[in-house]
């Protein structure tokens, strides 16, 4: 008995399978779907996916997000999401760095920008967590969109 | 008649612009078609988002939602006008104006105040020139841009809308057809209107999905449908403003290769009629050389 989780975000569709159990961020704790879940919206908190597949599990971190249940699937609608290997440490590091020294800098009279660095900084630890828990660091490759600009971090 | 040196001079300097606008058209369609893949990219994610979007819409939340609810009296319009940077995309910059010029009078005869946000250089400086009322402007926005470089200029108009500021938000972009065919449109981007979607940016995209099954599902909802809605209802505004910029970025290009194409073709031309007069200048040249040698001769005889 599977069920099909797939992952999406605004960008792009970033997985797609038949899985035995999924386990989500939902903002009022963390839930476990399995198999023929009564269908349920919920919203999704910053976070990491963990999907079990064929006794093997796959991490993602996700920024937050909406997801949808059904009976026989599972659609996570996703802000940001990156598979946990996928997730290059000195990147996120980097990001983290940058985003602690902005808001140190005294941006604050800018609640605008301020916002938008605080949830980089969110993203930015979220990943380094995920990827230092599960990833080996010498397996840790470059993410996969080349193009994703350092603004982005 | 100018002189065979200025001649080849000119063919020279020809060449070299054909050059850059053949290169320049080469670029541009493969722009296009980079940004319209990524239109492509984004479907999977708003078919979802708009079954989401619409089964929350029966909910008594929705009817109260202040990004759902139609207010009584429309005072303050909002519209953002997305164009491009740069020229030499043909009349891509000047349709979408003139297309926001003819809606702002509309608007304006039923006594709304209208407040514009400029994405792209070119619609700012027209937008300013003609002394319109621009709120804010997004320059040098990155190509391809990722959806985090759109949510600032989403950020602004629901920030003034729910703040009452603005009572409606509209959009102007243009629609991508395909290479050479392309439509300027205005659509409504606030209040949403989940159940009534033909009039909702890239349209298209949503006509094509099957409501029949998400709406009669039951689902628990958690938290509350109200919480769900604040979740879903900014990120679909978001997601179509993506959307139409990708869609507007697709048809920048595509304009351009348009008009890169077209002086491309101008530029043989010029080159051919050049090229023949540059031959008729040296022949008459010639001619003249031999007829003073025969002078010459004659008169030495």
């Amino acid at each position: 008995m599977t069920i099909r989780c797939e992952i999406v975000t605004q960008e792009e569709e970033i997985y797609s399978e038949d899985v035995d159990a999924v386990n989500l961020p939902g903002i009022e704790g963390r839930m476990g779907i399995l198999p023929n879940h009564s269908p349920l919206l919920t919203v999704l908190d910053f976070g990491e996916v963990i999907i079990r597949r064929a006794g093997e599990e796959e991490f993602y971190a996700i920024g937050g997000g909406v997801a949808e249940v059904q009976p026989d699937k599972v659609i996570i609608l996703a802000d940001s999401a990156d598979h946990a290997e996928a997730i290059d440490l000195e990147r996120a590091e980097r990001a983290r760095q940058r985003a602690l020294k902005a808001m140190e800098e005294g941006v604050q009279e800018d609640p605008e920008t301020y916002r938008m660095i605080e949830a980089s900084l969110r993203r930015a630890n979220l990943r380094l967590d995920i990827s230092r828990k599960r990833a080996r660091p010498e397996r840790a490759v470059p993410r996969l969109r080349s193009e994703q600009t350092e603004a982005d971090e | 008649m100018a002189t065979e040196r200025e001649l080849k001079t000119r063919i020279r300097t020809v060449q070299n612009t054909s050059q850059i606008t053949s290169a320049l058209a080469a670029i541009s369609a493969s722009k296009a078609n980079r940004a319209q893949s990524r239109v492509q990219a984004t479907r999977a994610y708003a078919g979802k988002a708009f079954e989401i979007l619409n089964n929350l819409a029966s909910s008594a939340a929705a009817a109260v939602h202040p990004m759902l609810a139609d207010r009584n009296g429309v005072e303050n319009v909002a519209v953002i006008v997305i164009s491009g940077d740069r020229g030499l995309a043909g009349p891509y910059n000047s349709e979408i104006i003139r297309l926001v010029e003819q809606f702002s009078e509309g608007l304006t005869k039923m006594g709304s105040k209208i407040s514009y946000v400029a994405v792209g250089r070119k619609g700012q400086d027209l937008l300013i020139r003609r002394g319109m009322n621009v709120i804010a402007t997004f320059t040098n926005m990155p190509d391809p841009p990722q959806q985090t470089d759109i949510t600032p200029v989403a950020q602004v108009v629901v920030d003034d809308y729910l703040s009452g500021k603005i009572d409606q938000v509209f959009i102007a972009y243009t629609d991508f057809v395909n290479m050479v065919t392309r439509f300027p449109r205005i659509k409504q981007l606030l209040p949403l209107k989940p159940t009534d979607f033909s009039d909702m940016p890239v349209s298209e995209f949503f006509r094509s999905i099957d409501l029949t099954d998400s709406t009669t599902a039951d689902y628990t909802y958690e938290p509350a449908a109200e919480q769900l809605l604040d979740a879903i209802v900014p990120r679909f505004v978001d997601l179509q403003l993506y959307q139409s910029y990708l869609e507007s970025l697709a048809s920048e290009h595509s304009a351009r290769y348009v008009a890169m194409n077209n002086a491309t073709d101008n530029a043989k031309a010029l080159i051919e009629d050049l090229t023949l007069a540059r031959n008729k200048a040296r022949q008459s040249a010639i001619t003249a050389e031999i007829l003073d040698i025969v002078g010459g001769a004659e008169a030495l005889a």
